[in-house]
């Protein structure tokens, strides 16, 4: 028997059966509608914060070990260093690199940067910049698109060159000019020149080693002119931290070793240092969190949608019930006629299929464009993958299927006799 | 001829129909019903039978067991010469679709299939493909006297134009038997007439049919009639055979 044949006139028959109740079937099937819908919608939206995320993890380096100072919380604790008033001694020593550069396996390179906030100054301009006094690898591992000029050069730290790196934006709030390579500018006491300007890094959500507006100078050259403590002078008095390194970079020489080696360096730390004043990054790990919470994430967002169409699938139960009784006549007449139950089950199933497939199709279409206006109205970015277009019509297949079993089974249960008696 | 008879044997050739000592009982609370209580009968092929009887005489239970939609409690009933009383539901629904056409008093087409899809529905079931089922379908309205109205739904045709495609709908399958149940029982007496008459067309071309009805006027047009009265025959005449 050609199939085709046989099952196009009971798809014809479910169409006209929901044109007849236009407004029966439309209700019924929002339920699919939106369950569908938020299934793609809620995939795409969490597809699209995870690349985000595991993109700018990724940019971090999956080779790195970030190791942090950090302000112990314990505030007493750590003016213990220094008694002299308020000055806050703390964070990562010269020493800690050169343990962790000789005492971890599998380092390649160590990058120490010191940050801190200082205003540069150009004629009447100024701007607050974040300092990064550091060393020319830091180029190497944190690697940004030099767009003039030159990067830091191992000369410029031993000569403790008065030469800066600004990042593009820094340049466009603070230069503003088409002549930027070779002007000079001035930071806090320092008159530097710039030798260079890079990219910026793009936004994202990991905290990134450096923000919008930085100037990259020599280490040596920061701790010539600046010292190691930074003072702020406010009503109360004067308050500072002295801090010799904001952060290393450690890089390993292969992703593997980067977990062994953050728990050694963990170690090392910490027998020197008694407060816990530094913090371990491993973008790895990070990478590995952020694909867990993407899971957790999905499952979640998957439970929900699962209910909503789990709702849209008792909604179209209900509606083929009473379907069912409706047409408790016209299933008696087919009986009669000489149709098997197995023939009414089909057509009944086919008939939810019909229902809930439309809705089906019509919740892809909404799916698609949830995202689309969400990535319009607040520039989050969204994906949505072939897959879960199938998923999704998949899905709405299934729910037919299941939800429609028992409504056809029903119908085909009837009595032919009953049936036809029914009016 | 009728032949009552106890021996189960298997009908002859030319028995389309055959009954031997068919029972039908129900059990209602602690009663038993004796609907149909031993009847039997054998229909030639090519004949015209009226199956008569008051309400409650056990026609409607005789009409459920002719049309397959209903198995007797003892007894044989041999349809085409195949007995029906060990069939199960899907060789029951198979055995309908291939040997019987059904015509009822209430015309019982499907409201939200056109004429021409109506006519359709058995061949449907048969496996037929889409253009030979309309080909059939203009044919057999054709020979019913509808082929100006395959294309109209149910509601948009009066009762005799209705009784019409039910007939059509009837012949779709080539069955062995048509049976019709009150076919006139809706319509008005100049309607009955024409589909009277539309019988005995069919019956002059070789059908073999079997009405049952309580109408002794309609029951004229049968050459051959059973009378049932508490489910058992009482009379039987085959004058005009």
């Amino acid at each position: 028997m050609n199939q085709v044949f046989y099952f196009w006139p009971f798809v014809k028959l479910g169409l006209t059966d929901v044109w007849r109740h236009k407004t029966r079937s439309f209700l019924t099937m929002l339920g699919m509608v939106f369950g569908v819908g938020s299934v793609i919608a809620m995939l795409a939206v969490g597809e699209g914060a995870s690349q985000q995320a595991l993109e700018s993890i990724k940019r971090l380096g999956s080779e790195n070990i970030m190791v942090m100072s950090v302000k112990p919380t314990d505030e007493e604790g750590s003016n213990t260093g220094s008694q002299r008033g308020r000055l806050a001694v703390y964070g990562l020593l010269y020493d800690d690199e050169a343990r962790i550069r000789e005492t971890v396996p599998g380092v390649v390179l160590t990058v120490p940067a010191r940050m801190t906030r200082r205003v540069a100054r150009l004629n009447e301009r100024q701007l607050e910049m974040r300092v990064v006094e550091t060393v020319p690898e830091w180029f190497a591992v944190v690697q940004r698109p030099v767009l003039a000029g030159r990067t830091l050069a191992p000369n410029d730290l031993q000569m403790r060159a008065n030469v800066c790196v600004l990042t593009e934006h820094g340049v466009r709030r603070l230069l503003a000019a088409e002549h930027m390579v070779g002007q000079r500018i001035r930071i806090s006491s320092g008159v530097f020149e710039v030798i260079g300007i890079v990219k910026n890094e793009t936004g994202g959500t990991v905290r990134a080693p450096d923000s919008e507006a930085d100037a990259y100078i020599p280490l040596t050259t920061g701790t010539k002119l600046f010292g190691e403590a930074n003072i702020r002078y406010s009503a109360g008095g004067m308050e500072g931290e002295k801090v010799e390194l904001s952060q290393i970079i450690v890089r390993m020489a292969e992703t593997a070793f980067v977990e062994p080696a953050s728990k050694a360096i963990e170690t090392v730390l910490a027998r020197f240092h008694k407060k816990k004043d530094y913090r371990i990054d491993v973008p790895l790990t990070l990478l590995r969190e952020a694909e867990r919470t993407k899971r957790t994430y999905n499952i979640v967002l998957g439970a929900i949608a699962g209910i909503s169409l789990l709702v849209g699938g008792i909604g179209i139960m209900n509606i083929m019930l009473a379907s069912v009784t409706e047409r408790t006549k016209e299933i008696g007449i087919r009986r009669a006629i000489g149709a098997r139950r197995s023939r009414i089950v089909v057509q009944f199933l086919i008939n939810t299929c019909v229902l809930s497939i439309g809705g089906g199709v019509v919740g892809l279409l909404v799916g698609v464009a949830i995202p689309l206006l969400i990535t319009a109205f607040t520039g989050m970015p969204t994906v949505v993958r072939p897959y879960s277009l199938l998923l999704a019509f998949g899905i709405s297949a299934g729910i037919g299927i299941v939800f429609g079993l028992y409504p056809a089974m029903r119908a085909a249960s009837l009595d032919p006799i009953d049936a036809l008696r029914h009016e | 001829m009728i032949v009552h008879t106890t021996e189960r044997e298997r009908p002859r050739a030319d028995e389309v129909v055959r009954l031997d000592e068919v029972k039908r009982h129900y059990r209602v609370g602690d009663e038993t019903v004796r609907a149909l209580d031993g009847v039997s009968f054998s229909i030639r092929t090519g004949s015209y039978w009226a199956i008569m009887g008051p309400s409650g005489s056990g026609k409607s239970t005789m009409l459920n067991i002719l049309g397959c939609l209903d198995r007797p409690s003892s007894g044989a009933y041999w349809l085409n010469g195949v007995n029906v009383a060990e069939m199960d539901d899907n060789e029951l629904s198979d055995h309908r679709l291939r040997n019987l056409g059904f015509v009822f008093q209430s015309f019982n087409l499907i409201p939200q299939l056109t004429v021409s899809e109506n006519i359709e529905v058995p061949m449907l079931y048969l496996g037929m493909p889409q253009i030979e089922r309309r080909q059939k379908a203009e044919r057999l309205a054709e020979r019913v006297g509808i082929s100006h109205r395959l294309r109209h739904l149910p509601s948009e045709l009066s009762g005799g134009q209705r009784q019409r495609v039910a007939v059509a709908r009837a012949l779709a399958n080539d069955p062995a038997v048509l049976l019709a149940d009150e076919p006139t029982g809706n319509l008005d007496s100049a309607t009955s007439v024409q589909i009277m008459a539309l019988f005995q067309e069919l019956y002059e071309q070789g059908k073999t049919v079997i009405l049952v009805t309580h109408e002794p006027d309609i029951a004229e047009y049968a050459k051959a009639k059973i009378v049932l009265k508490d489910g058992v025959i009482l009379s039987c005449e085959e004058g005009r055979l």
